[in-house]
């Protein structure tokens, strides 16, 4: 287990590197200049531009802004952005919002989700069942702005129980709304998931089995049907949580939540290299964590699963 | 964020269709002579600062209009008709167009209680103009006697001090120019020639992130991403006192955000309604919704320093492609009466402004169109593209334009999208274009000069077609030497008409403001910048 766990951490680093890399090929090699750009519909002024390239490290060559860039990461200085603001600083600000704002989406797709799936698949056919799986298809084939939109103008412009835009992301109550919709399409996805699962393993032997020997229906379907059948769930669970971190640029546009999405949003329509690259790196960790976090469940979930 | 997806209940209560029956499109006042409470604040959208906030870096609309509220320079514009007014400045006196003689008032302080002096001025745009303080706005120094000195146009500054900048004592300073511009106070108006405090010269990256101003609003915080806000400043000297307690700009990334929380009322004024809502906000809004003229234009240029476009007959041609755009339809029906058709170069409003300056080549007439078109040895390949940034919301109307000019003269006419502007720009500057282009131009203050000169004076720093008019040249540099600024309008009349027989670029429509206010404020006006009168906002009591 223990070497299990350093080989997967090594294995990190090469995944970590190649990703920013990418990304910072990406940012930096799009076409179009960040600082002409800053002069608007204005001619740029030439030597201020090139004043200011060689103040961002924009007048060297690829390779060169790259090395200067991870050598500062590795000093945990991540470089500064265009309104002069550390990019570390903006990520400690955006990050906690988002953070909350997943956690929210989650708790959703864990508390609604699975005891979807779980009625759906202990009762297969019916009207539960059914209910259940055309709720789920209507929410996956809604886009999530579309969802977003018309949850804002029900709940918030319509019959006016909740602001519009979240006023203070601080407020749990206000990232309700949002988190749902959020979480809306990949609780879609749980709640068919763990229907699937569940379906399949009611039928094994393992439940006869255990039903046989008498145990009480909350043991067999606690300890062992739901067990073996969450494998799949938290897989999806697992990576959802890096999706949630990255994805929410529509809603976080959609309710004015000032996260990760909104700022990366931002970012990338100015070519702000730092701060993309920045974010971009912390969001290829958080995956990297979130799946090696999902790996080592497996062995908690079933035992027979070994690591070596 | 996709726009045009927005779904929207279509119900419409009884009594919001009274409303717009007694007055909507009104160029928006509101006051339903409600008390006001002055010591409340209103909030307004916003977008996160760009750059810090600086007044000579300000030249995107997020950090612009908070560092417009925070400072106050020597001049402005009236909001309620664009002329200048005198602000800090006495008087701005000139006896030939090319020193400028300021005198100040007595009694402005800075947020921070010392007094804004001549030399408060003098250092903040000496600092401003230094190329090694780059800041964006430095070229609007240019027109300052000793600009190319902390200036030059490669290396470093050679002195910080620019010479046509003299203190006589702390209420007197004089400005040379390099050449006679009689309407250079206009240009004061600008933000980027507030002046500085004492204390920013120490520290001028703190101050970005925590400015002192002279303002009618003093800087309390900035919650970066969220919100800046600011409260009324006691001491303020200027003409517009606020009739509010402050502003509190509330950052958004869309106008479909900000929409929603003006309709529930956690917002209080926004710039402008996202265009999902331009067919609904008049409906949805009633007397508080707003549809007032800014001082902009959107125009289709021409790459006329291609050879394509250059020969002396090709003008007609490009008169003939102007005559083929249906301008009215288009604005009525894609643009959903967001816009005016233009009838000259310069946008309505602004001093200076004379209607039909275009004449009939910016009227809709198919038959002429081709005839103009054959005159001047056709489009080449007869086939043109448009060039335009894909991120603006512009391909509804380029590809209208394309139709309008297809059907009416056979040009096959293809938009030619850029992913965004950063990349347009790029090509446009470039020279990597082809044909035509989407161009436009807001204004920097509301003087006809100002679209003239600066888009068409042969080399002038925005002139993106390469459009060069001996004649249009001599008529600018005339009316820039002229006495007093009424001759200069007039005088840059005439060069405007130059631009009728060259057409560089076609006019197509001037811009409006489309917005609103939440039910929380009244006596809601909005300039031709597109910016409410700030001071004049009541917060209802």
């Amino acid at each position: 287990m223990g070497h299990y766990v350093l080989r997967r951490v090594l294995q990190m680093i090469p995944v970590f590197f190649g990703a920013t890399l990418l990304i910072f090929l990406m940012v930096y090699t799009l076409p179009g200049d960040p600082i002409a750009a800053m002069f608007g519909d204005k001619a740029a002024d030439p030597a201020t531009v090139a004043n200011l390239r060689h103040k961002y490290y924009l007048d060297q060559p690829l390779w060169k802004q790259y090395l200067h860039y991870m050598g500062n990461i590795f000093q945990l200085d991540f470089g500064t952005s265009f309104t002069g603001r550390p990019v570390s600083e903006i990520m400690a600000d955006a990050f906690p919002v988002t953070i909350r704002l997943a956690l929210v989406a989650f708790f959703f797709e864990i508390f609604i989700g699975l005891p979807l799936g779980l009625i759906a698949g202990l009762k297969r056919g019916s009207i539960a069942d059914t209910l259940v799986l055309v709720l789920t298809l209507v929410v996956i084939s809604i886009p999530v702005f579309v969802l977003g939109n018309l949850a804002q103008t029900i709940f918030a412009i319509n019959l006016g129980w909740v602001t519009a835009t979240v006023q203070d992301s601080t407020d749990i109550t206000q990232l309700i709304l949002p988190g749902l919709v959020l979480a809306s399409l990949s609780l879609a996805y749980v709640a068919r998931l763990t229907r699937t699962s569940i379906g399949e393993n009611l039928r094994a032997d393992y439940m006869r089995t255990a039903t046989a020997k008498g145990l009480p229906r909350r043991t067999v379907i606690g300890r062992h049907l739901l067990r073996n059948s969450l494998i799949p769930v938290v897989t999806f669970l697992g990576t959802d949580l890096g999706a949630l971190m990255g994805g929410a640029i529509v809603t976080e546009g959609i309710f004015n939540i000032a996260g990760v999405g909104n700022v990366l949003y931002k970012a990338i329509n100015q070519k702000e290299g730092p701060t993309v690259v920045g974010i971009v790196t912390v969001l290829v960790i958080v995956y990297l964590v979130a799946s090696l976090v999902v790996d080592l469940l497996y062995a908690v979930l079933d035992p027979r699963i070994r690591y070596a | 964020m996709p726009a045009g997806t927005r779904v929207r209940w279509a119900v419409v209560s009884a009594t919001s269709v009274a409303l717009v029956a007694t007055g909507c499109g009104s160029s928006g006042n509101g006051s339903g002579g409600g008390s006001s409470d002055a010591s409340k604040t209103f909030s307004y959208q916003s977008s996160e600062p760009q750059n810090p906030l600086q007044p000579a870096n300000a030249n995107e609309t997020g950090g612009g209009r908070i560092v417009q509220n925070l400072f106050k320079g020597l001049a402005d514009y009236d909001p309620s008709n664009g002329k200048l007014r005198m602000q800090v400045a006495d008087s701005i006196d000139t006896s030939d167009s090319q020193t400028f003689n300021v005198t100040l008032k007595s009694g402005w302080t800075f947020h921070d209680g010392t007094p804004v002096t001549a030399s408060s001025f003098v250092n903040a745009w000496n600092w401003a103009a230094n190329t090694g303080n780059n800041q964006i706005n430095s070229s609007w120094f240019g027109d300052i006697q000793g600009y190319k000195d902390v200036h030059p146009d490669s290396g470093a500054a050679t002195t910080d001090k620019m010479s046509g900048l003299t203190v006589q004592d702390d209420t007197h300073f004089t400005i040379k120019l390099y050449n006679k511009v009689s309407y250079f106070p206009y240009k004061l108006g600008y933000v980027a020639f507030s002046p500085l405090p004492e204390g920013f010269f120490k520290d001028p990256a703190g101050y970005g992130q925590k400015p002192v101003g002279n303002g009618p609003y003093q800087f309390v915080s900035w919650d970066h991403n969220s919100q800046v806000v600011t409260k009324t400043f006691a001491n303020y000297q200027g003409v517009d006192k606020p009739k509010n307690g402050g502003v509190i700009f509330k950052m958004y990334t869309t106008a479909e955000a900000a929409y929603a929380d003006l309709q529930s009322n956690n917002l209080d004024v926004m710039d402008q309604v996202p265009p999902s809502a331009l067919a609904n906000y008049k409906n949805d809004l009633g007397d508080r919704a707003i549809d007032a003229p800014q001082g902009a234009i959107q125009n289709v240029g021409f790459t006329l320093y291609q050879a394509d476009w250059s020969g002396q007959d090709k003008a007609k041609v490009r008169q003939g492609l102007s005559m083929a755009i249906d301008r009215n339809t288009i604005t009525t029906t894609v643009l959903q009466g967001s816009r005016k058709p233009a009838s000259a170069w310069v946008a309505e409003g602004v001093e200076g402004y004379k209607a039909g300056t275009c004449g009939d080549f910016c009227n809709y007439n198919p038959d002429q169109a081709k005839q103009l078109i054959q005159q001047g040895g056709g489009v080449p390949g007869n086939a043109v593209k448009i060039t335009y940034n894909a991120d603006g919301g512009h391909k509804e109307w380029v590809d209208a334009v394309c139709n309008s000019v297809r059907q009416a003269t056979g040009v096959n006419c293809t938009g030619d999208p850029k992913t965004d502007f950063k990349t347009a720009r790029a090509a446009i500057t470039g020279h990597q274009i082809d044909g035509m282009f989407r161009t436009g131009w807001v204004q920097d203050y509301p003087l006809n000069a100002n679209f003239l000169a600066d888009v068409y004076r042969t080399g002038a720093a925005s002139n993106d077609t390469g459009y060069s008019s001996p004649e249009f040249d001599k008529l600018s540099t005339q009316a820039d030497q002229a006495p007093s600024i009424q001759d200069t309008a007039t005088g840059y009349q005439q060069a405007e008409a130059q631009l009728a027989i060259d057409m560089p670029a076609i006019p197509l429509w001037y811009y409006r403001t489309n917005s609103g206010f939440s039910t929380n404020v009244q006596n809601v006006t909005f300039d031709s910048f597109g910016n409410p009168a700030w001071t004049q906002v009541e917060v209802k009591g």
